[in-house]
């Protein structure tokens, strides 16, 4: 990829980002720079589409330390979780038999795992000697007959927010709208069925199978989630959406306009964290794609749905009103998880918005008033001293800031992508809330922080001893 | 403050409890060149010598008056001499334990009195040390029994005085039968962390460590405590007792010498280390050396690595009484709901524990109370594998009889390190275990168009581009 089309990619026009000194794209800087990389970005958008394989085309570093990080789940294949990499040795790269290996890779990733698509990852060495890893896709496409995709996402590029986008322009050129969806099937009642995609929704922890049923119930097919639980087959069809719900990232925003413009299919943004965001985009679809029977059919299922919650939280909301919460997360999050905390009573003292847009600060300031605190250096040290200060309860965060939390003896809760549980929709709200409560009341943090006996004494008591 | 329910079934169901005659028996085991003699018919003690075979992978020394159903009438005091005797010349312990059984005290036995007629009759035997300690089975459990004889041990070979402190390095350690032969040596080594010779009472360290002895097999424990520490043990500068069990042989201990004595419920935790530690501060006048506070600091990291899992696990625990007090307090001093605990007998300190309720009884009573609990993982002796196995989730196995696994003895449950791997442990568990979120399938359907198999091309559907 040369500098001019990362460049290009740099520049979405509908990310709020843009025109903004402060990007989420911007430049690392050297020395003081936290995430990851643009393959890791791509890795990560497109690894959930599980029927798929995911060739990391480079030395071990790039897969070795990165395959197997148990965050997005399938209802069906588990291609996804093979962790496959050429593993380019010195030899390999000193004797240029980068390609060969790649071809020969792909073969046996075909031949053995009979995948339903190969997407192949060229990382930063490939990238620096100049792998053609276009053309050995396109020719062992050919020799094996099944799609193989060349994902050129070296880490050199730039960040992992660019490497989400790269991922998004590489399924818009070679994948979406290659093929057409099938008719939906029928329904029993007779309603009619819209088709719709969710975009930049990862399925984390199985989370979306909480909210999945509505939508089955709503009469909403779901062409593609890009690309929690996705097949291949599905991410071609992605074109004929009737509408696209950009879930909780800007990341993939790129392919949401691109739909725009080119099929004129509708977007809008929103997230399945919290009861008011949950209906709020219930609602914004039954807009984009319903007639009025739909909308009020949606909201007979959202009055539903917010009663169940209300006495499922009951309980916790007394638990944790006005305990005190710190969010530092980046961009949408750092608003749907105020909104989703809000929910629940408790109080958001402040929150990060390292990669949040002026729109997503705008809506902070909607949810947390004008005086709102926004966190925007993502330091370690100080965001911990941020914490004391405020004297939160619990600290929201992505996992590299869990054991520095720990460590510091604040209660934490992982809210990014490498977690465990499924927070989303009002299920996901009562499970979030179980948790929170689980981590404040826990008995241990008491213990941390009360010193022991011999460490209260005066030190002229240990001396006379 | 727990609610004791008394389960009061007619039948129990996969019993929980052992025997008092096998916690004396047990307890007599961690003595130096000793052997147990059980009183009762010859099965009490071929049993007992299977089970500890089993739980301990160790030959046992154990012997029986094998009582046949004359003397079981006519009175069988006479089979207790010619057994004393008789161990007295095949063995020449140092120690004998002498053991009541269910059947020796419903006929009336007065073992006392026959020791003594053993000893009046058989002068050659001076030497020995003839134990009689009371343990009917109809009564307590391994727990008691193991406290009864520590008693009895103490009232024996313990002479009465006023010397305490005479050995100012010197420290008695009182432990209850919940601490196995690797917890000994845990807090063996504890206590010489500071400069202190502790006499361990018992010694399972010492004897049932699972060590392989260049002397061979022998007939008698080996390597306990011996009975000249034990005649020591009131010029010792205080005591340590640890498991409310044997907080009566700390009382006994103290009557006869005056010695003064720190009480433990437990060794698991941090704030029972924390007491422990303190404690052996206190006596040594010593400061806590570098490496306890290492451990410390080691065992709060992994208090905070864990509590994701551990906080609010639901877990069930089947335990003799002591035991199960220092699990609750351990597991729930890390936010685990206890939502069943079984004790094995009845015990004072049941009520105080921190959870909602204990049921004295079996581990049918276990099964059901985890199962309505919805427990998550649960914490039983190697009879709660078919349980854990019914209820599908994970057991770890603590207590007795561990038969099923191996170093099930060697294991170190207490102090800060101990605690550390039963947080460890008791996390990968439950984290296994998780439940998942269920996968969601769509009315409409998610499968591979039939033309995708078997690699058919795609350029057909338009995918034309990647086939160049």
């Amino acid at each position: 990829m040369n500098a001019d089309e990362i460049q290009a990619l740099l520049d979405e026009p509908a990310c709020a980002h843009n025109n903004k000194g402060k990007t989420g794209c911007a430049k690392s800087k050297p020395g003081a720079t936290q995430g990851g990389c643009a393959f890791d970005g791509a890795q990560i958008a497109l690894l959930p589409i599980a029927d798929a394989a995911h060739i990391v085309h480079g030395p071990i570093g790039c897969s070795g330390s990165s395959w197997d990080v148990r965050g997005t789940r399938s209802s069906g294949p588990d291609t996804y979780r093979l962790g496959m990499t050429t593993d380019l040795s010195d030899i390999d790269v000193v004797m240029g038999r980068g390609e060969k290996k790649l071809f020969h890779a792909i073969g046996q990733a075909v031949e053995r795992y009979r995948p339903a698509a190969v997407f192949v990852y060229t990382t930063c060495v490939p990238a620096l000697h100049g792998d053609d890893v276009a053309a050995v896709a396109k020719v062992a496409a050919q020799r094996w007959q099944i799609p193989v995709v060349p994902v050129d996402c070296a880490g050199f590029y730039g960040s992992k927010s660019l490497g989400n986008r790269i991922a998004g322009e590489t399924l818009y050129r070679h994948v979406i709208g290659t093929r057409e969806p099938a008719p939906a099937r029928p329904r029993p009642d007779g309603l009619p069925t819209h088709d719709i995609n969710l975009i930049g929704e990862y399925n984390i922890a199985g989370e979306f199978w909480r909210v999945a049923p509505l939508f089955d119930e709503l009469g909403l097919r779901i062409l593609c989630t890009l690309s929690g639980d996705a097949r291949f087959h599905e991410v071609q069809t992605m074109h004929r959406a009737q509408a696209n719900m950009v879930v909780c990232s800007k990341a993939m925003l790129n392919v949401a306009r691109k739909l725009q413009e080119d099929y004129g299919t509708p977007f809008f943004e929103g997230s399945f964290y919290g009861v008011e965001d949950t209906s709020q985009a219930l609602r914004d679809l039954a807009c984009l794609v319903g007639d009025a029977d739909f909308r009020v059919r949606t909201e007979v299922v959202i009055s539903r749905e917010e009663g169940g919650v209300a006495q499922r939280l009951a309980p916790f909301r007394d638990r944790l009103a006005g305990r005190r919460a710190l969010i530092f997360s980046g961009g949408v999050k750092s608003w749907s998880i105020v909104s989703a905390l809000q929910d629940l009573g408790m109080d958001v003292v402040a929150t990060g918005t390292e990669k949040s847009t002026e729109e997503d600060r705008a809506r902070i300031r909607a949810l947390m008033g004008p005086e709102a605190r926004m966190i925007g250096n993502n330091d370690q040290g100080a965001l911990m001293e941020t914490c004391r200060e405020y004297g939160v309860d619990i600290l929201f965060a992505g996992g590299r800031y869990l054991y520095p939390a720990l460590k510091s003896g604040i209660p934490f809760l992982d809210i990014n992508h490498e977690r465990d549980f499924g927070y989303a929709g009002y299920d996901g709200l009562v499970e979030l809330a179980q948790h929170i409560a689980d981590v404040i009341d826990n008995p241990i943090w008491a213990q941390l922080v009360r010193k022991p006996a011999w460490h209260r004494r005066p030190a002229m008591a240990l001396a006379c001893a | 403050m727990a609610m004791v329910h008394i389960s009061n079934k007619p039948l129990t169901v996969n019993p929980l409890k052992v025997s008092q005659p096998m916690g004396a028996t047990l307890a007599v085991l961690g003595l130096d060149q000793a052997v147990p003699l059980q009183h009762g018919a010859q099965g009490c003690t071929a049993f007992s010598k299977v089970f500890f075979t089993r739980h301990f992978r160790e030959p046992v020394a154990l012997q029986t008056t094998a009582m046949d159903q004359v003397v079981t009438v006519m009175g069988a005091d006479s089979s207790v001499v010619e057994a004393l005797r008789t161990v007295a010349e095949l063995n020449n312990p140092e120690v004998i334990g002498l053991m009541t059984t269910g059947l020796t005290e419903t006929q009336g036995a007065d073992i006392a009195r026959t020791v003594k007629e053993f000893q009046r009759s058989s002068p050659e035997f001076m030497d020995i040390s003839v134990i009689p300690i009371n343990t009917p089975d109809t009564l307590g459990s391994l727990e008691s029994g193991y406290a009864r004889a520590l008693e009895a041990v103490i009232e024996h070979l313990v002479p009465e005085g006023r010397v305490a402190g005479y050995r100012p390095r010197q420290v008695n350690v009182l432990l209850s039968s919940m601490l196995t032969p690797g917890d000994a040596e845990a807090v063996r080594a504890w206590v010489e962390a500071f400069g202190l010779r502790p006499v361990m009472l018992p010694d399972l360290g010492g004897s049932l460590d699972g060590h392989f002895d260049p002397a061979g097999f022998s007939t008698l424990s080996r390597g306990g405590v011996s009975r000249i520490d034990v005649a020591t043990m009131g010029k010792s500068v205080a005591t340590l007792a640890v498991g409310p069990s044997v907080f009566t042989a700390a009382d006994r201990l103290k009557a006869r010498t005056g010695v003064p004595d720190h009480r433990f419920e437990g060794l698991m935790g941090l704030a029972a280390c924390d007491a422990f530690t303190e404690a052996l501060a206190g006596i040594s006048g010593r400061s806590v050396p570098d490496r306890i506070d290492r451990l410390r600091e080691q065992l709060l990291d992994a208090m905070v690595d864990t509590h994701f899992v551990l906080g609010a696990l639901r877990l069930g625990v089947a335990a003799d009484p002591d035991h199960l007090g220092m699990l609750a307090r351990f597991l729930t001093g890390v936010g685990i709901h206890v939502v069943a605990a079984v004790a094995s007998s009845r015990a004072e300190g049941l009520v105080d524990l921190p959870i909602e309720a204990v049921v004295v009884g079996d581990l049918e009573d276990l099964e059901a109370r985890a199962q309505a609990g919805k427990a998550q993982v649960l914490i039983a002796n190697s009879h709660g594998a078919d349980i854990a196995e019914r209820l599908r989730i994970p057991l770890l196995r603590a207590g007795f009889p561990l038969y099923d696994i191996f170093g099930g003895a060697a294991r170190k449950w207490v102090g800060y390190d101990g605690s550390r791997q039963a947080l460890f442990d008791l996390a990968n568990l439950a984290g296994a275990a998780r439940p998942e979120i269920a996968p969601y399938r769509s009315f409409y359907g998610k499968e591979r168009p039939p033309e995708m198999d078997g690699h058919v091309p795609v350029a057909a559907s338009g995918a034309s581009t990647l086939l160049g």
